[in-house]
């Protein structure tokens, strides 16, 4: 799996290879958050606790495959309880004067909080993995080969991406969560239950961030410990202003974080060493770069919902 | 976040006694509905304990003999209610003008940063009152700018400042991590990356009397301080103006991008001092000790302080109590490290959750 164990030396090559392999691998558990987070937006909800329901996913996923031996199950079990927490969120939300940014401040922390206390006991031990699509069989230099070593999570949510981006613009219940989030008294006048709906969307929203987590644990980097996430899905969330509330362009911004995020083990793959932390801080500036030109002072932003708290 | 703003409105003098009763009734309501909300989160974590096996009494002693029981774990709390106060209030200022920075951890990294690398190179050769000052305004010049920057960010690009800070936060472990494995690396402490000691001489005393450093009435006097900017001079009415509704605010002609910038650099150096502390009474370096989590549960301490400045020494108080029980929890119970952690979450949520009953019960002056 280490890009360092190579055969055959590609040089500066392999660094665009690294990163090309890490916008897969990185960027899968980014556009599982960043698609649940789109949802729930829509729906004109901000949860900012998608970072604890991350780390929460990812030691329930790797709990529970250790547990069951079946790592798609620790998936699943990611996902129902990263739907608690977003099921948590919105029946928070849903009591009048309660502030949406606030509660996904303390869920965040209440999050990392449990899966901290949770996960001790599975530090150590060994689960089983979800296991990879070889792609890379027809090329010769392993580099390759691992680069195109491609988890079924990746193209599940790329499927994701497109469906949602369809749906949004296509079926009724796209509609109606489009409309919940752009006017909750239209929505009401056309008989919609808006709080209902955002449970609906929080919950799914949830799910996602959970199976996201799961990705990190029994995928890459492939083992529970407390330092697993560091901002994932915070980072996920700011991505989805980035995307303009658009699950294909989510994708496309997954991808390119997933690339930020594989530039410092790339460099430090081919004894690239100095300024290996300014590296590892490149996703954290590149979001804030992104967040700088893509706000505006005086508009509300293109795209948003306009229920929205934070585009208010 | 509005709420923030009625708390502490001076009514002019000569209000009459429905107003006085009003605003009894308010502070009445403002002290009654935390407290059940801690008795709620106290209850639910005994149900929590209960259904993993564990005795709440006993967690409860702990946590106050720990706490608040002998001389020792007085000192050992007021020694971590200090940091609190200072993340609380970088959390409390921007508050009043309805941002929400959660980002303090940072300011607090970098402020014992820059405080020790100020230090390092004048240790020895300088008299140690003039370093501590150079280090303390190091400390809370760094943390100004840092927050400041997400109060400029806010103001001149509409970033959101709540993301924005969180995200610096970890640029500024970066930077941590960064200066202490390279270019001011002690090479003496070769297992713990760390910056050299600004030496024994250099570091600030405890208060006489008691064993907690300075940090503690400092933070205290800060509160007072900054509690009278906000409440009885322009430039707090003009914020608390800010906070209720912008647009009004820009309306009256109030230099609304000045308040932003000057009331996130205020609380980014509040958390500066933080860091100043924690290097210049505590820890004597800069290193990974600085991330101790002080800059998350001063969200928590302000949120249940609601923002209002006097009352984040005792919030203060109390959290470092509990974070001063945890390793007795721990070694008696058997408990993992992160129960306290669950334990301010719970609350934090809880809290967040009683927001709702304001304003609904009659007692405190009926509905509004």
């Amino acid at each position: 799996m280490d890009p360092s164990q190579v055969a055959t030396d590609l040089g500066w090559w392999s660094v665009p290879l690294a990163m090309f392999a890490g916008a897969i691998r990185v960027s899968t558990p980014f556009l599982f958050v960043s698609l649940g987070e789109c949802l729930t937006e829509k729906s004109g909800r901000i949860n900012l606790g998608l970072e604890g329901t991350l780390v929460f996913g990812a030691m329930t996923g790797y709990a529970v495959s250790y547990m069951t031996g079946s790592a798609w199950t620790g998936v699943l079990a990611a996902g129902i309880a990263g739907s608690l927490f977003g099921m948590l969120h919105a029946a928070l939300c849903s009591l009048p004067k309660v502030n949406d940014i606030a509660v996904g401040i303390a869920l965040m922390l209440f999050g990392v909080g449990l899966a901290f206390f949770f996960g001790k006991p599975f530090i150590q031990p060994t689960a089983p993995r979800l296991p990879s699509i070889s792609l890379g069989e027809w090329s010769d230099i392993s580099q390759v080969r691992v680069a195109l070593e491609i988890n079924p999570l990746f193209f599940i949510g790329a499927a994701l991406a497109v469906a949602m981006w369809w749906a949004f613009r296509n079926t009724r219940a796209g509609l109606i969560v489009r409309t919940t989030g752009d006017s909750a008294a239209a929505a009401r006048a056309l008989g919609v239950s808006v709080l209902g709906v955002r449970f609906v969307a929080t919950t799914i929203g949830g799910f996602m961030a959970g199976v996201g987590g799961s990705f990190l644990s029994l995928y890459y980097p492939g083992s529970w410990n407390e330092g697993l996430s560091s901002g994932q899905g915070l980072m996920a969330v700011a991505l989805v202003i980035f995307a303009r509330w658009n699950p294909l362009l989510c994708f496309v911004a997954a991808l390119l974080f997933g690339a930020a995020g594989a530039l410092g083990p790339a460099l430090q793959s081919i004894g690239v060493s100095q300024g290996y932390h300014f590296f590892n801080a490149a996703p954290y500036v590149l979001t804030l770069l992104i967040m700088i030109v893509s706000s505006s002072k005086v508009r509300a932003l293109r795209g948003a919902p306009g229920e929205l708290s934070i585009v208010k | 976040m509005s709420d923030a703003v009625r708390d502490g409105t001076g009514l002019p003098a000569g209000a009459g006694m429905a107003e006085w009763r009003d605003r009894i009734g308010r502070s009445a309501e403002y002290l009654a509905i935390p407290l059940f909300a801690l008795i709620v989160s106290a209850a639910l974590f005994s149900l929590f304990l209960l259904a993993l096996g564990q005795s709440p009494g006993q967690f409860f002693q702990l946590l106050w003999v720990g706490g608040y029981g002998t001389s020792f774990s007085w000192q050992n709390t007021l020694v971590r209610s200090a940091p609190l106060i200072f993340t609380a209030l970088c959390v409390a200022i921007p508050a009043q003008l309805g941002l929400v920075i959660i980002g303090g951890e940072g300011a607090l990294v970098l402020g014992g940063l820059a405080a020790a690398v100020i230090a390092l190179p004048l240790a020895g050769t300088a008299p140690p009152a003039i370093v501590l000052f150079l280090m303390l305004v190091a400390a809370v010049g760094v943390g100004a700018v840092w927050i400041g920057l997400v109060g400029l960010l806010r103001y001149g690009r509409g970033v959101n400042e709540t993301i924005a800070s969180l995200l610096m936060f970890y640029i500024a472990i970066s930077i941590l991590n960064f200066v202490v494995e390279g270019p001011l690396r002690d090479p003496a402490s070769p297992n713990k990356p760390s910056t050299a000691s600004i030496g024994e001489a250099n570091m600030i005393g405890n208060v006489p009397g008691i064993d907690v450093h300075w940090g503690l009435p400092i933070g205290i006097l800060l509160c007072v301080l900054l509690y009278l900017l906000m409440s009885r001079t322009t430039f707090g009415f003009a914020a608390r103006v800010t906070g209720g509704n912008v647009r009004a605010a820009q309306g009256q002609g109030l230099p609304v991008g000045k308040l932003v910038v000057a009331a996130t650099a205020i609380a980014g150096g509040c958390a500066g001092l933080a860091g100043f502390f924690e290097v210049a009474a505590i820890h004597g370096k800069a290193n990974a000790s600085l991330i101790a989590g002080y800059g998350f549960s001063g969200i928590l301490v302000s949120f249940l302080a609601r923002h209002n400045p006097l009352a984040i020494p005792p919030v203060a108080i109390l959290f470092g109590g509990i974070a001063a029980a945890g390793g007795l929890v721990q070694r008696r119970m058997g408990l993992p490290d992160a129960t306290m952690v669950v334990l301010q979450g719970l609350i934090f949520v809880v809290l967040l959750a009683s927001e709702t009953l304001y304003g609904r019960f009659r007692i405190f002056g009926g509905k509004r």
